[in-house]
């Protein structure tokens, strides 16, 4: 059986990677297969990245405040490349109210610190099947 | 019952760096010599502080980092802070900034302003201070790969208000060692990056005695994940291969080390972190001493800042984080830190309020002036636990001094990705604790509530950005265009040459209104730029 595809993308100028770090060792963890891109990476070095990888999930960590720009930058370009059905997850220091923005331009959960990575799993693996 | 006790049983009773702590210590666990070990403060090796008087004779100066939007926005919150008491600024300054990039760059797009304030040129530096004598303040500045940029921008707006560089005083993070380590905000590859940084230290050893041109930063390395021992060993071997780099260019270690400072973490275990700085003083104090030969004492004097940990800060019921603030700074205080930023209780959330800002400065006022916390310097020397604590931190940090050598050193290090993959270790294996319920963090895995009223959050207007890139393009259309090419050529020649000093460079394209992009333009074409392959 294939195993679920998950890229974890830092996008922005920040180099806040701890959380994409820990994310991206659970759900290795867990049995995914995880695709970290490094830092700084533009929307559209990250979305090539899960067209090439064949993602099942994309998931953004970003903490720069930069994710009102951003996030809806890559989840156009995943549209605009036929890649809607890859799902996208974004987790990093978002105010609620850009959490229910977010959501509402396509984005299926936003997690907050403290989010446990069980909670991420979970959430993926119900989500975004392989 | 059953279950309270079950749950009680499960939690470590580590420190949460995963220390093993002994239900309690006695004069058998402890291994002290006074004067070989402890010494009076203000005494060698400093283990209890670097004055005699500690905070009796001066408190630690009440720094709060601040930066956002333009520097319009963050000049008027300088000011808010300086007439509510505070006694020093520091500088945050926004990602394009921190990265090198103006912000009219495409890079640029949605950061500008968002994580502190959008510097571009000598002109938004003059904003910045406007009304802020700099002979009367002293100024931190959070910048690291473009820091001698920023270094010349504030020499230039002393000479406009006619204050001789002698008496600029403040501190330039500087640190790039920790960016590879840890924040990862680098541009230039290490050994150019390192140049640059010895370049900021000799200059400023002839021409800014008052700065402290590099502030070693173990903050950074804490917060990516890392243990204490950890952020105590690594900073410290950043600290010698700095003071290795500027005797290798023939300054003599007492013309220099004085004036570098340190920046730790004061995180939420609170022994552990009073011991790390009471180990780091001495190590220090040792190594300048008896490794590389200092004579001045104040060659020895390990003069911190610290900052609560950012890190430990919870989204849910960030009330909360008050009382965290509050502990971590104490243990800043009983430490002996020189200087301290207390976080506010929304930056899980957002960056801080003007009201949970001021609440954060509070806080601090409070320990000063009301706890009698001051009274004593090192009130905790002495104890059995703290003392063993302190060595056993000592003990690992020299384990990690023989692992690091092992490798090459701290660049060997850092090329073979060694600090990553042990602070990524450490990050998952504390995250782990937390989800099997063996560490607690209050609101977040027990006491957990539902019904929470956000609280107020600042928002940076998204207008900001474009007036900030109306500014930069304003300035590129009403200088010298032939002073600017000059000031570029000469940045670019110099930049090629390792036996010149690039800081004249610098200051003159400063001048010139040079912006930071274009002269991190010019220095990347010259040296390149530096990628990790990253490890998890």
């Amino acid at each position: 059986m294939r195993k679920q595809r998950v890229v974890i993308a830092k996008p922005g100028l920040d180099g806040h990677d701890r959380g994409a770090k820990v994310i991206a060792r659970a759900l290795r963890d867990a049995g995914m297969e995880v695709i970290y891109t490094g830092l700084h990476q533009t929307p559209e070095q990250i979305v090539e990245t899960a067209i090439q990888e064949d993602a099942d999930a994309v998931g953004i960590s970003i903490l720069s405040g930069a994710h009102m720009t951003l996030v809806p930058r890559i989840v156009d370009l995943l549209r605009e490349r036929g890649a809607d059905d890859v799902l996208v997850v974004v987790g990093g220091t978002i105010p609620r109210d850009d959490v229910d923005e977010l959501k509402r331009l396509g984005v299926a959960e936003v997690f907050t610190p403290g989010a446990p990575t069980t909670e991420i799993v979970e959430f993926l693996r119900a989500h975004a099947p392989a | 019952m059953a279950a309270t006790e079950d749950r009680r049983a499960r939690e470590l009773h580590s420190t949460i760096s995963g220390t093993p702590v002994a239900p309690l210590y006695t004069a058998d666990d402890v291994e002290v010599d006074y004067e070989r070990d402890l010494g009076d403060p203000g005494e060698f090796p400093y283990t209890r502080g670097v004055y005699a008087t500690m905070y009796r004779g001066r408190l630690w100066t009440m720094r709060q980092f601040a930066g956002f939007g333009t520097a319009v926005e963050t000049n008027a919150r300088f000011r808010y802070l300086l007439e509510h008491g505070q006694t020093g600024l520091s500088t945050a300054f926004d990602m394009p900034t921190l990265m090198g990039y103006d912000s009219d760059h495409p890079r640029s797009l949605g950061e500008v302003g968002r994580e502190g304030v959008a510097i571009d040129s000598l002109a938004d530096m003059e904003a910045l201070f406007a009304g802020i004598p700099l002979g009367e303040v002293s100024t931190s500045m959070t910048i690291n790969s473009p820091a001698a940029i920023l270094l010349a921008f504030y020499v230039c707006v002393g000479e406009q208000q006619g204050v001789p560089r002698a008496e600029l005083r403040g501190t330039v993070q500087t640190d790039i060692l920790k960016e590879y380590i840890a924040q990862k905000e680098y541009i230039f590859p290490p050994a150019a990056s390192l140049r640059l940084v010895t370049d900021m230290i000799e200059w400023s050893a002839r021409e800014l005695p008052r700065m402290h041109p590099i502030s070693i930063s173990g903050y950074h390395i804490r917060e990516a994940g890392s243990t204490a021992a950890q952020e105590l060993a690594f900073t410290l071997a950043n600290g010698f291969t700095y003071v290795e780099w500027a005797l290798a260019r023939g300054l003599d270690v007492d013309e220099f080390a004085p004036r570098l400072s340190f920046f730790f973490n004061a995180h939420i275990d609170f022994f552990e972190e009073i011991a790390k700085y009471r180990a780091a003083r001495r190590i220090w104090a040792r190594e300048l001493r008896d490794r590389f030969g200092a004579q001045d004492e104040r060659s020895l004097l390990m003069r911190f800042h610290a900052q609560t940990a950012g890190v430990s800060l919870t989204a849910q019921q960030p009330e909360v984080n008050v009382v965290r603030t509050t502990v971590e700074a104490l243990a800043a205080v009983l430490g002996g830190c020189q200087s301290l930023h207390t976080n506010s209780y929304d930056e899980a959330l957002a960056l801080p309020t003007e009201e949970a800002a001021r609440l954060a400065l509070r806080t601090q006022q409070v320990i000063a002036y009301e706890t009698g916390v001051v009274n004593t310097a090192d009130p905790v020397g002495g104890s059995y636990f703290v003392e063993a604590l302190t060595n056993e931190l000592e003990r690992q940090a020299y384990e990690y001094f023989e692992r690091i050598d092992a490798l090459g050193g701290v660049v060997g290090a850092i090329e073979q990705n060694f600090f990553q993959r042990e602070i990524a270790q450490a990050s998952f294996r504390y995250q782990s604790e937390v989800e099997r319920g063996e560490r607690v963090i209050v609101g977040v895995n027990r006491y957990v509530s539902d019904d929470e009223t956000p609280p107020k959050l600042l928002r940076i207007d998204p207008a900001l950005e474009q007036a900030q890139v109306e500014r930069v393009r304003a300035v590129r259309a009403r200088r010298d265009d032939g002073a600017v090419a000059t000031a570029l050529l000469r940045l670019r020649a110099d930049a090629a040459r390792e036996d010149v000093n690039l800081m004249p460079a610098i200051v003159d394209a400063a001048r010139a209104y040079v912006t930071l992009g274009e002269m991190c333009d010019t220095l990347r074409e010259v040296w390149g730029v530096w990628r990790e392959t990253p490890v998890f």
